[in-house]
């Protein structure tokens, strides 16, 4: 018995993408190990005692005819012990930020599409009408970088103490594999999600899930034979700006000529990599499948004078301001494609904001 | 030549003809159908047939070429053809290409068109993911990675920077909105006929891309919509009253692109829309307070504030007040926002109806209207008058190059 678990969205969606923590993989797994020992969910609380009325849902979805779960002395299918944990459709409860850390540092990484794995449970008590479930849970482990069929990433399992009128009932050990699918499985434009299917089948639906995460990734940069440096530097971890051979303006974006002198003539010139938030749009409608509305989408100006659209990280998509100060981060959203992001920082000194009026 | 004297082209070409279909939201007929049914009754209007026409202009992006219309409409030979970029920016610009053909003798009958599925086909607003790399696609490539991909979100990264600094909050973008609405709900061909809106229901309105509220974007429409263009002296003859062109200009910036020049300037203006005014005001001789009617591009609230600015009807900063004091008969077909979104050629049919004194908000005695097109790009704009009323300080005057003696 497997459930899928929504690890999208995280609490801080902090420009596009939403993950709040994460730059290049250089010590990722180190980063990732921090999470072990780290709570997933502290408190929580079961929606509803142990009942009568789940237990023969659950029986009759199941096919289980076991007089053990009937009658007065009834117990509960241990294999319930996860439904009564469960969020329902009204979500989850007492999820811990380290979770949804983890999750974003995972997506940050390019491994942003999710399957439940496996799930082992252990039974010290039954379960009956009437007990009052509580829970906490642990992220137990995260492994090392594995390569699967599905694609390469890293398992993170969490462990969850289920207790009934807070005796320890049992334990349920949950296995997810956050990976990036190979490149192989993406071709084409990220535009059609396939459409859910009907039927009930764990498996199905989350085979419908795992291809509309792999199918989610941010356009590309378009990148032609006059702006391809600039990417190349990215690649580097530099920002590059070009500037004139004849007339010294710098110049963003990237072409072969200068419009102020016309020359052909260009060299380029490393960013500082510090700026100002020059202005910002908070994206709403329509939703896009490789975004995850509201976010943030900046008018970086670099201390350089010129400007770039990027995203505004390192605060929620609702308190980005004009002339907050920022500094240069790279960013990997996919395994494929990494972007200059730009992170709010307030020890920064504002810089007068340029061109005003 | 222009930017730096009048041009000569004032008053040597009319529009004798406007015509449309329906405006709705899913048309029931392919793109050139509707083309075909906007030219002919364009024609009908003007009292002419499919045989007078020798010259086409349309969009660049408009899916019906000249030779196919020609062919489904009963059009023979053509003289004259021609396309104009930039989406909606193209809109004055096809009455100008055609201005200039009928003025130099190239072409006598020349009928600007756009026809499109825009609602029920391609969506403009459902965003761009991906571009070719050719120099067109790079330049907007540069905002693709980052999710800045839908029009609302580029023209709404300036109307940012102008809220910000003239102080302003996102309502002062309602009013351009209230009076589109409030201009629709009287004109019978309206989408929005009868369906007015207040400064609350704007407010009240979800967010798009912010600062844009959804009463803020531009409505999608199927329809098409044509206009015949022609010589003052055939149009004096022809079954209505002509529309002369006095000033016709297109205008691109400095660092110019399409919708994204965010690399420019201090983004609280349209400095290609300005190029545009300093043309039509140099020849027609006119300024803002001869301007009876604006019939200005309103794919977005906040872009019509700025070309208030930017023509010198008020001061920077100032439009909104302006727009809200109603000093100035704005839109009067309900504007893309209220009539339809024709990319911009139901405006000129609109300012066309002003001198001809039919149109659902009457100006009374309305003598001069202004025009634009598409804003955010390169872009184009008309003066259009009635005949027979000259400019004020008298167009005999001009300088040798200048424009021609006035009708």
């Amino acid at each position: 018995m497997t459930a899928m678990t929504a690890t999208g969205g995280s609490e801080e969606r902090a420009g596009a993408g939403g993950a709040g923590e994460g730059t290049a993989t250089r010590g990722l797994y180190e980063r990732l190990k921090a999470y072990e020992g780290r709570p997933a969910a502290t408190a929580g609380v079961g929606k509803d005692p142990v009942n009568a009325a789940m237990i023969r849902h659950w029986c009759e979805a199941m096919g289980d005819v076991n007089p053990a779960y009937e009658g007065p002395d009834a117990i509960a299918p241990p294999t319930m012990l996860q439904a009564w944990t469960m969020g329902g459709l009204s979500g989850h409860q007492g999820r811990s930020g380290a979770y949804d850390e983890l999750s974003a540092l995972l997506d940050g990484a390019g491994y942003a599409a999710v399957v439940a794995t496996d799930c082992e449970q252990e039974y010290l008590r039954p379960l009956r009408p009437g007990d009052q479930i509580t829970f906490d849970a642990v992220i137990e482990s995260v492994s090392e970088r594995k390569t699967t069929k599905l694609g390469t990433g890293h398992f993170v399992t969490t462990r969850m103490d289920i207790r009934a009128n807070g005796e320890l009932a049992g334990t349920h050990r949950f296995r997810i594999l956050k990976y990036a699918p190979p490149p192989a499985r993406r071709k084409g434009p990220p535009t059609a999600q396939p459409q859910p299917q009907s039927q009930p089948q764990m498996q199905s639906q989350m085979r419908v899930q795992v291809q509309a995460l792999a199918k989610a990734r941010r356009p590309r940069p378009v990148i032609n034979r006059d702006n391809a440096g600039f990417w190349e530097g990215v690649s580097r971890h530099t920002l590059l700006i070009q500037r004139c051979g004849g007339c010294r303006t710098l110049r963003f974006p990237w072409l072969p000529g200068c419009q102020a002198c016309g020359s052909p003539e260009w060299d380029t010139v490393e960013a500082s990599g510090t700026g100002t938030v020059y202005s910002y749009v908070v994206m709403h409608h329509p939703p896009f499948p490789a975004f995850d509305p509201p976010y943030a989408v900046g008018l970086i100006e670099l201390a350089e004078g010129v400007r770039m659209v990027s995203n505004v990280i390192g605060v929620p998509y609702d308190k980005v301001r004009i002339g907050m100060p920022v500094r240069l981060e790279f960013r990997c959203v996919d395994e494929e494609l990494e972007l200059p992001v730009f992170r709010v920082d307030e020890t920064l000194q504002r810089p007068v904001s340029r061109g005003e009026g | 030549m222009s930017l730096h004297r009048p041009d000569a082209l004032s008053g040597r070409a009319a529009i004798a003809g406007i015509g449309a279909t329906e405006f709705s939201k899913d048309s029931g007929r392919s793109e050139l159908k509707l083309a075909v049914e906007a030219v002919h009754t364009a024609l009908d209007d003007a009292g002419l047939s499919p045989a007078d026409v020798d010259g086409l202009v349309t969009f660049t992006m408009d899916t019906t070429p000249e030779i196919t219309l020609a062919q489904a409409a009963g059009i023979g030979e053509l003289s004259f053809f021609s396309r104009v970029h930039y989406g909606g920016g193209a809109a004055c610009a096809t009455v100008q290409q055609a201005a200039l053909a009928v003025a130099t003798g190239v072409a006598e009958v020349v009928v600007c068109y756009r026809a499109f599925n825009e609602r029920s086909g391609r969506r403009f607003g459902s965003g761009v993911q991906e571009r070719q790399p050719s120099a067109e696609g790079a330049a907007l490539g540069w905002n693709l990675p980052f999710g800045l991909l839908t029009p609302a979100s580029w023209v709404a990264m300036a109307a940012q920077r102008y809220l910000h600094t003239y102080g302003l909050t996102p309502e002062a973008f309602g009013h351009v909105a209230v009076t589109g609405r409030r201009h629709a709900a009287r004109n019978p061909a309206a989408y929005f006929h009868g369906k007015p809106i207040t400064l609350d229901d704007h407010a009240a309105s979800r967010w798009i891309v912010e600062p844009l509220r959804l009463l803020d974007c531009c409505q999608e429409t199927d329809g098409g919509q044509a206009l015949v263009v022609t010589t003052p002296e055939r149009a004096r003859d022809l079954r209505r009253p002509p529309a002369l062109i006095t000033a016709a200009a297109q205008g691109a910036g400095r660092a110019q692109e399409q919708m994204t020049s965010f690399y420019r300037d201090g983004l609280t203006g349209l400095p290609e829309m300005n190029v545009v005014a300093r043309q039509l005001w140099r020849t027609s001789r006119l300024t803002p307070a001869d301007i009876d009617v604006a019939i200005l591009y309103d794919h977005f609230t906040p872009f019509v504030l700025l070309q208030l600015e930017e023509f010198g009807f008020c001061a920077p900063g100032e439009a909104a007040d302006f727009v809200a004091a109603d000093a100035l008969p704005l839109n009067t077909h309900g504007g893309q926002l209220g009539e339809a979104y024709l990319h911009g050629m139901n405006g000129i049919a609109e300012a066309v109806r002003q001198l001809r004194g039919t149109s659902p908000n009457q100006t009374p005695d309305a003598t001069h209207v202004l025009v634009t097109a598409g804003t955010g790009v390169p872009t184009s704009g008309l003066v259009l008058s009635r005949d027979g009323a000259g400019a004020p300080d008298g167009s005999s005057d001009s300088a040798p190059g200048g424009p021609p003696d006035g009708p």
